[in-house]
Parts: structure tokens; C-alpha cells; sequence
């Protein structure tokens, strides 16, 4: 191992390396500067342009970094990794900014450095999730970003749901990581080796036990399904979710997501892909009939999802069944497995990314003033808050996929590659599900505006910089509803994964 | 003004309006009215235009205005119309500003949202009616949701949330199955022109080249969608429902304009996208509109509320335009196209005349009137007209289309029999029963109500929106031709494209 070699691989890992100085950073300057905290959010954020700069860099790769004799490579850099990273990094600009102006985490104001830290070490293990190509680098990677949320979903110390979000999901997370490891293990067992590249090419050229083989995809799947909350993995995701500060509930349900919708694709393609046809199907070892295990994956997870979401008073919780039911979406468009079906996650991600930050932060701003997410406190609201109101409106009816929203956009490229690949039915079932998701977005709207406020209750003011984010969020979906060229186009750009 | 572009003034016009009407303050209750009224005002203007210059010999689409929208998907933004779009767009940028001047006085609070809504409304519309892109088509279909749910919701009377969102879920369900079946037909595209389209001038030549179970398939997602709209027997459970809780204002539009798009869609795209499958189905259609147009009587007769007695005679109406469609002839054709501007007509003004009488006596309960007749002579006389407009007597526009309908449903070799004709023909025999009995109740007799005795007659700008609607009563009523030879060749080209054989391509 020589020193042009290490660099060489270093320079591919850039947005990495950016992460992880900023979180050193964080932890110094929180121990120098003593009680002036005022400086941490604004360090973060430095942090995070830096890294999306060299994100952007990173579009134009296509290597691997970290090869050696006995590993064909650790981390991957190319165009899909840098999607993926951008949605966490764009996430968390806004997360930040949130924890900036929320109540909840400004009352516990002497760990705001520990808040920082933590959430810098989700990123970091978000990063390596997206672009690693190595089993036990996926399995430490998923560990740091569990980690670290276990600990942000009760940072709240003084309420009781947060202490109960957190003790859930650390039981969940650990179980299922447990699981995810022996499934490793296993495939480690069969093939000897750990990278995705190196399994790939040994289960294309030799015969492998069947059902070992089997046993241990499902159980690596159950890792990342729990990451994305597929159904039946996804028994934490309303507790916590709803549990949780929700300036870290928006970032479990936009960048967690990600990372693990990342991860997903990658493991599938990398390691079971034989061929990409010229209609961009891909043809897979059949050692495990993944089409089936995501067709049925994903109408239960969506199911599930929206007929849970009915019944939902909460909002949060609302949002977190909600989100539930569009990871069975995306599951829609792992299961076409084809380049066109990627195209739809990549675009249904973009606009779930924005509408869920946009969503979460409309209700951040109402819970710091009435002190209550329940959908009722939320009568009339559209009436004394016309500007939270209708952005909500906005982020909801884009949630719905109605035109002419980008929420729509998704739907559409989503429904595209289900019928491309004749999966009809599929489709049919995906439509009936909106229309079960149609009843309890549209419940909100009638809150909003159709009910008649009780008086005074929502006599506040949106400050200008709340408002301009609000903005920032709430424009684009209306564009990219009008206009969605570009987004397509990032989508195109962004397929590309590494040797395919 | 270029003349392919007026299409797109007609269509961005109540849009910039409504964008406009966002600066102004919303204790100018007056100005804001106004700017509404004259905003839709200058878009009927701008139809008058289209009308001038439109060439009713040309079968094909005119004013066409394309630019490409989204070329990954060559999806452009395509806008033309024929002889039929032009009479429902007609129709559609007349009724608008008579709804703004009747709910001049009915609607006193939130004024600005409503024209707002009203005027978005209007864009949803004209669009659907002059989309010649399906995705187009789709994208104003599904927005024109959101304001009428609110329309319906905020303005409404007691009930209204139940039925804004049962309106809502209703057209969700269908418009979303229509979806899948616009995207199936796009990808079926790269079959037959090579690539995915939602152009439906292209489409025209790939519907009728796919096999028969595909076009089937198709012709049920979009007539299910479609049959929501119009509202066909069985699904018409929203509609009584909408209607009622509606403001005035609302279910004039709903009665004139939407329920218009279920047929046009009929017409537009369900007959020319899948003649075979068309053909198969028709019989069948045609039986659920009959039974649609008796139904619908029947119930229309026992019903104690003018308004929900008015909401179920359009299921009947609605009925013999899907009846008209489906036999599939030149003259039935005509007859349900000019029925659709009937309805709109002498419906919108049946339910301007229910609005009127109820903001004088907040009661639609047809036994608390009674007597009306000596109170207000104006209303009465305002009254019978709308009813015998209805009705189809002859003379007034009614029974113009009803006339060509059955005749044409009659002479239809599709049908192949006289029963459609003689039990949808009871149909206006029970209409006349449900109309005039209400009528004989509410106006004849003596004053039960002491309440009603001091109500005042009908003022100026009521008179002056019953009499814009009373000269296209009565000028289709006497002299149809007028109307009739705009959709003549449009009519026959659909015709043309339904029995023509297309060779058959292999399916992908």
C-alpha cells in the first residue's frame, strides 16, 4: 500500500472526509467555546456546503476507492452514490436550519453540541450506507447511523414519548441488525468473500446452495428494511416517528430513508445482476426471486401504511404511517427492476424529500406555538395562518400526487415503468391506494380550511427567514409539477451505478 | 393577436386573473366582484372571437397551438378545437360570468377566495375542453378538483364537507384508473409510432391498431372515469349529494360544465381511441342510460327538495346523452351534443331559480311554498320557461336535442331495436310529471306560508342573467341549426373514425 494509492482513494471519499472534519470540528468547538453554542449550527452548516460541493464533483466519477489485493474495493463514487448523498446533505441543510428555530431542541440548549455531533455521525454513516461496496462496511455504516439516532430520538430528555421512542427503536434496530449481520455471515460462509462485486461474479460462475443462499438475502433485507420501514420491519417507525423531536423525525423520514433506498439498490444490483437489456431490464442470477419478494413487499407495505394512516389523530403519526405507505412506492419501482423503474424511485425520492421537509416543518412551526400536533388543534387554521395553511395544502396534496404538483410527477414516472413492465394490476393497486391516501390527506385540508377556527388560537406570526424556507420548499414543487424536464434529466444522470 | 395562439389567451386569461385578483385587498368586496365578472367577461369575449373565425366546413382541429412540453415524454403542450369543443367551450365562458353576477349577493364572505376558485375553475375547464394532449387533458381534469372542492366545501350549506369529500374521492377513483389506462396507452404507442406519446391527434392512430382485450380494457378505465363525471347510473350517488350542499353558483357550474365533461370525454376519446371496443359496448352503455334516464325520473318525482328535484332530473338528462353518444348515429350524435348545451342551459337556470327563491326564504323544501304565482309574477313566469326548457317542449331548446336523439336512437343499426327509443321516450313524459307537479306546487295554490307573503320579485341583475339564458333557450329551440352545423363535420369525423377499419398492427 503506497501513499499515491491512498490518496488517490482518499480524493474519491471527499464529501466523506468534509463530513467527518466538520464533526471534529463540532466537538472541539463545543468543548472550547464552553457555553456559547450560538456558533454550532452555523459550523454544521459550513460542513455540509463543503461537502455538497464535492458532491457535485462526484457526478462526473466512476471508480472505486480503497482496492486492494483481497477486496476489489470499499467505497464506490459515482453519479447514483452523489444523487443519494445530495438528498441527505440537502436534507439535513434543512434540518439544521429547523433546529435552528424549534422549541423543543432549543429547551435543551447545553447539549446542542451533542445534538450536532450526533447528527453529523448519521450523515457520516449515512454516506458510507450510499456509497460502500463492502458487506461488513455496509453492516458498520448502518450501525453508526443507528446508533446515533437511537440516541437523537430521545434527546428530548423531559418528555416521556421520547424516552419510549427511543428505548423502541433501539429494540427493533438492534434486533434487526443482529439478523442482518448473520445473514452476512452467512453469505460470507457460501462465497468467502465480502465484496458485493467479487459475490456477484462468483454467483454467476459457480453453483451455490439454494437455500442458504435464500435464507441469507432475506436476511440481509431485513436490515434494510427496517432502514426504509417496509412492512412487516416497520413496528417502530410510528412510535418513534411520532416520539421523537420533529426536527429528527424529518430527518429519519427524508435522509434515513435515503440512505437505505440507496443501500437497497445497490445490494440488489451489484450482487445478483447477470445483464441490463437493451429496453434497460435487468436480468437477474435466479438464485432468489426478488420480483415476487418486492411485488408483495411492497403492496403490503403500502396497504399497510395507508389504512394505518386513517385512523391517525396525530399528525406526526399521520405523516409517519404516511411515509410508511410511500416506501411501498418506491418498493413498486425496485420491483419492475429495470433502469426505468430506477428512474421513478430517483425521481419519487426527490419529491418525497422535499414535500415530507416542507410537511414537517409547517408542523414544527405550529407545535412551537399551540404546543399540539393533533389534527383537530388544527380547525381554521388556513383562515389565521393563510401562508402555513395553504403551504400545507400544497405539501399534502403533493403527498397525494395530484396535478399539478411534482407529487403528481412521481406518481406518474412510478406508473410509467409498472405499466412499461406490464405489471397492470400492480398499478391498479397502487391507484386504489392513493385513493385510500386521497381520504386522509384531504381529512387535514377540511381541518384547514373547511372548519371554522376557535377564536384566537393561532394569533402568532411566521418570522421572514421561516417564511423564505417555507417558500424554498413549497416553489419547486409547484415548478417541477409544471415543468419536470430537469428533474428527469438529474434522474438519467443519476442511474448510472458503478460497472453497470 | 395571432389566431393559433387565442386558444391559450382564452385559457391563460381567467388564470392571470385569478393571479392578479391575489394583490387586491380583501375588504374591496365590490372591486374584487368586479375584476371577477369582467375578467370572465373578456374570456367569453375572446370565445366570440374564436367563434368568428372558426370554419365550421373544416372537420379537423382547429386554432391548434403546439409547443413541446416535456420531451423526454414527448408530451407537448397541444390545444385545438373542433366544432364540439367550441359549443362546450362556448357554453363553459358564458355560464362563468353568470354564475359571478348571480352570487353577487349569495356569497358575502370570503368574496375574494371565491372568484378565485371560480376563476381557477374556469382554466380547469376550458382546458379540458380544448387539451388535445392527454397529459394535458389529465393534469387540468385532476387540478379542476381542488376548487371545486373547496367551492363546494367552504361555500356550501350544512352537509357540505360530507359531500365535498365524497365529490372529491368519487373523481379521484375514476380520474386515477383513467391514468393508468393513458399511460398504458402511451407505452402501447412504441408499438405503432415508435415512441411513448400522449398526443392524441397521434394516439388517433394507435387506440383503433390494438387488439381487441387491450382496447376493451382501455374503453372500460376511461368510460368508468368518464361515467362518474357524467354521472351514469349506477354512479351517480355523488352527485345529489354535491349538488345540494353546493352553493348556487357551484351547481350551476357542476350542472352546465362538469357534468359536460363525462360526455365530451365520451366523445373525444373513448368512441375514436377504441372504435371496436366502443362498438361492443354500446349496447351496454345504452342500457345503463336508459335506465339512468328512468331512474332517475322516478326519483326526481318523491323528492321534497327543489334542489335535490332538480339534481336527479340531470341524471336523466345525462342519461339521454349517453344514449344519443352511443347509438352512434349522425343524428343522435348531434342531438346529445346540442343536449348538452340544453342541459347546461335550462338546468343552470333551473338552479339559478332554485338559488333565487332561496336566498329570499332560506327554505328549499318544496311544502313551504305554495301560491308564489300572485307574490312573484316575474319569478313564476321565469320559472315555467326553465321547466318547459326541461321538459322539451317544442319550441324551446329541450326539445331539439331530446327529438334528434330518439330518432337517432331509433334508426341506429348498432341498437337494432326500438326499445331504447320508447322507454327512454317515457323518460320525458316523466319529466314533465316531476317538473310541472313542483311546479303547480310551489307556484299555484294559496300562500301557506305566511313568510312568503312579502317576498320581493326578482331585481334587475337576476332578470338580466334568466334572460341571457332565455335567448339561447330559445334561439336553439327555434332556429338549432345555428349550433347544429358548428358540430355537424366534427361530428361526422368521429363517426367516420368509429366504423373505420384500422389495420390491425401486432400488439406489444
Amino acid at each position: 500500500m503506497n501513499v499515491d494509492y491512498l490518496v488517490n482513494s482518499l480524493y474519491l471519499i471527499k464529501p466523506e472526509l468534509a463530513i467527518a472534519s466538520a464533526l471534529v470540528l463540532l466537538v472541539l468547538i463545543d468543548l472550547i467555546m464552553g457555553n456559547n453554542k450560538k456558533f454550532l449550527p452555523y459550523v454544521a452548516i459550513a460542513g455540509l456546503i463543503a461537502a455538497a460541493y464535492f458532491i457535485i464533483g462526484q457526478f462526473g466519477m466512476n471508480s472505486l476507492a480503497f482496492v486492494s489485493k483481497s477486496n476489489k474495493g470499499m467505497i464506490i463514487a459515482d453519479p447514483f452514490g452523489a444523487f443519494f448523498k445530495g438528498i441527505v446533505v440537502f436534507a439535513s441543510l434543512f434540518v439544521v436550519y429547523f433546529s435552528i428555530k424549534s422549541d423543543e431542541i432549543k429547551a435543551s440548549f447545553e447539549r446542542h453540541g451533542e445534538y450536532y455531533t450526533l447528527i453529523f455521525g448519521m450523515i457520516l454513516g449515512m454516506f458510507f450506507m450510499i456509497s460502500a461496496s463492502d458487506l461488513i462496511l455496509i453492516y458498520i455504516s448502518l450501525e453508526l447511523v443507528s446508533f446515533s439516532s437511537y440516541v437523537l430520538a430521545g434527546f428530548t430528555k423531559t418528555a416521556l414519548r421520547n424516552s419510549e421512542a427511543a428505548l423502541k427503536y433501539v429494540i427493533y434496530g438492534g434486533v434487526s441488525s443482529g439478523i442482518m449481520l448473520f445473514g452476512i455471515s452467512i453469505l460470507y460462509g457460501i462465497t468467502g468473500s465480502t465484496n458485493l462485486y467479487e459475490i456477484n461474479s462468483l454467483i454467476q460462475s459457480s453453483s451455490i446452495p439454494n437455500l442458504t443462499f435464500i435464507l441469507s438475502g432475506i436476511l440481509i433485507f431485513v436490515g434494510i428494511g427496517y432502514k426504509i420501514s417496509a412492512a412487516p420491519f416497520h413496528f417502530w417507525t410510528p412510535d418513534v416517528y411520532e416520539g421523537a423531536p420533529i426536527t429528527i423525525t424529518a430527518f429519519l423520514s427524508v435522509a434515513s430513508k435515503a440512505a437505505g433506498f440507496a443501500l437497497l439498490i445497490r445490494f440488489i444490483k451489484i450482487t445478483f445482476i447477470k445483464s441490463v437489456d437493451s429496453a434497460g431490464y435487468w436480468q437477474l442470477v435466479d438464485l432468489i426471486d426478488w420480483k415476487t419478494f418486492f411485488i408483495f413487499l411492497s403492496i403490503i407495505t403500502m396497504t399497510l401504511g395507508n389504512f394505518a394512516a386513517l385512523w391517525q389523530d396525530n399528525l406526526k403519526r399521520m405523516l409517519a404511517y404516511s411515509s410508511i405507505a410511500h416506501a411501498g412506492y418506491l418498493l413498486l419501482g425496485m420491483a419492475v427492476l429495470s433502469n426505468q423503474g430506477m428512474i421513478a424511485i430517483i425521481i419519487y425520492f426527490a419529491v418525497y424529500a422535499i414535500t415530507n421537509l416542507g410537511a414537517f416543518f409547517v408542523v414544527m412551526l405550529i407545535a412551537n406555538k399551540i404546543g399540539s400536533e393533533n389534527i383537530d388543534d388544527y380547525k381554521g387554521l388556513g383562515y389565521s395562518q393563510p401562508f402555513l395553511g395553504v403551504s400545507l395544502a400544497i405539501f399534502l396534496i403533493s403527498l397525494t400526487g395530484l396535478p399539478p404538483t411534482a407529487g403528481f410527477i412521481g406518481k406518474l414516472y412510478l406508473f410509467i415503468a409498472l405499466v412499461d413492465a406490464k405489471m397492470i394490476t400492480l398499478a391498479v393497486i397502487a391507484l386504489l391506494n392513493s385513493v385510500v391516501a386521497l381520504y386522509y390527506y384531504i381529512r387535514v385540508l377540511k381541518n384547514l380550511f373547511l372548519s371554522r377556527p376557535a377564536n384566537g388560537t393561532f394569533e402568532f406570526k411566521v418570522s421572514f427567514s421561516n417564511g423564505l424556507v417555507l417558500v424554498l420548499l413549497a416553489a419547486p414543487i409547484i415548478i417541477l409539477g409544471i415543468y419536470f424536464t430537469p428533474l428527469v434529466d438529474l434522474a438519467k444522470n443519476s442511474m448510472q451505478i458503478l460497472g453497470f | 393577436m395571432e389566431t393559433n395562439q387565442l386558444l391559450s389567451y382564452i385559457l391563460f386569461t381567467p388564470l392571470l386573473g385569478a393571479l392578479l385578483l391575489l394583490v387586491f385587498q380583501r375588504e374591496n368586496e365590490n372591486e374584487i366582484r368586479i375584476f371577477g365578472l369582467s375578467i370572465s367577461v373578456i374570456t367569453f369575449g375572446l370565445t366570440l372571437m374564436v367563434l368568428s373565425k372558426f370554419d365550421s366546413i373544416n372537420p379537423g382541429f382547429q386554432f391548434v397551438h403546439k409547443v413541446p412540453w416535456i420531451t423526454n415524454l414527448n408530451i407537448s403542450y397541444h390545444v385545438g378545437i373542433d366544432g364540439l369543443s367550441l359549443l362546450l367551450l362556448l357554453l363553459t365562458t358564458f355560464i362563468t360570468p353568470l354564475t359571478l353576477l348571480s352570487s353577487w349577493k349569495a356569497i358575502n364572505k370570503k368574496v375574494k377566495e371565491f372568484t378565485f376558485f371560480m376563476l381557477l375553475l374556469e382554466v380547469g375547464m376550458i382546458g379540458v375542453f380544448v387539451s388535445l394532449d392527454l397529459f394535458l387533458f389529465y393534469v387540468f381534469w385532476e387540478a379542476m378538483l381542488i376548487p371545486m372542492y373547496f367551492i363546494i366545501g367552504i361555500w356550501g350549506g350544512e352537509r357540505r364537507i360530507y359531500a365535498s369529500v365524497k365529490f372529491f374521492l368519487f373523481t379521484m377513483t375514476g380520474s386515477l384508473i383513467m391514468l393508468v389506462a393513458i399511460i398504458w396507452l402511451g407505452v402501447s404507442a412504441g408499438g405503432v409510432v415508435g415512441h411513448f406519446t400522449t398526443d392524441l391527434v397521434e394516439l388517433y392512430s394507435v387506440g383503433p391498431a390494438l387488439a381487441k382485450n387491450f382496447q376493451n380494457w382501455l374503453f372500460l378505465a376511461f368510460a368508468l372515469s368518464f361515467a362518474i363525471k357524467i354521472p351514469l347510473f349506477p354512479l351517480h350517488t355523488w352527485l345529489p349529494d354535491a349538488h345540494v350542499e353546493a352553493p348556487t353558483a357551484g351547481s350551476i357550474i357542476l350542472a352546465a360544465v362538469l357534468l359536460k365533461m363525462g360526455t365530451y370525454g365520451l366523445i373525444r376519446f373513448c368512441l375514436p381511441l377504441f372504435p371496436e371496443a366502443a362498438i361492443t359496448f354500446a349496447p351496454f352503455l345504452s342500457v345503463l342510460a336508459v335506465i339512468g334516464i328512468i331512474y332517475g325520473a322516478l326519483v326526481a318525482m318523491v323528492q321534497k327538495d327543489m334542489k335535490k328535484l332538480v339534481a336527479y332530473s340531470s341524471v336523466s338528462h345525462l342519461g339521454f346523452v349517453v344514449l344519443g353518444i352511443f347509438a352512434m348515429t349522425q343524428e343522435s350524435m348531434q342531438g346529445a351534443i346540442i343536449q348538452m348545451v340544453n342541459h347546461g342551459l335550462s338546468t343552470g337556470a333551473l338552479f339559478f331559480l332554485v338559488g333565487v327563491i332561496y336566498e329570499r326564504s332560506h327554505t328549499r323544501e318544496i311544502s313551504d311554498y305554495g301560491g308564489l304565482a300572485k307574490i312573484v309574477p316575474v319569478y313564476s313566469a321565469a320559472l315555467l320557461i326553465a321547466s318547459l326548457s326541461s321538459i322539451g317542449l317544442p319550441g324551446l331548446n329541450g326539445f331539439i336535442g331530446e327529438f334528434l336523439i330518439l330518432l337517432g336512437a331509433f334508426k341506429s343499426p348498432l341498437l337494432n331495436t326500438w326499445g331504447f327509443t320508447v322507454f327512454a321516450a317515457t323518460g320525458v313524459i316523466f319529466s314533465a310529471v316531476y317538473l310541472l307537479w313542483m311546479y303547480q306546487r310551489v307556484i299555484f295554490g294559496v300562500v301557506k306560508n305566511p313568510k312568503m307573503e312579502h317576498l320581493p320579485d326578482m331585481n334587475k341583475r337576476e332578470i338580466f342573467i334568466f334572460a341571457s339564458l332565455l335567448i339561447f333557450i330559445v334561439w336553439i329551440g327555434v332556429y338549432p341549426n345555428t349550433f347544429l352545423k358548428i358540430s355537424d363535420r366534427s361530428t361526422a369525423r368521429v363517426l367516420i373514425q368509429v366504423n373505420t377499419p384500422v389495420p390491425r398492427e401486432i400488439p406489444k
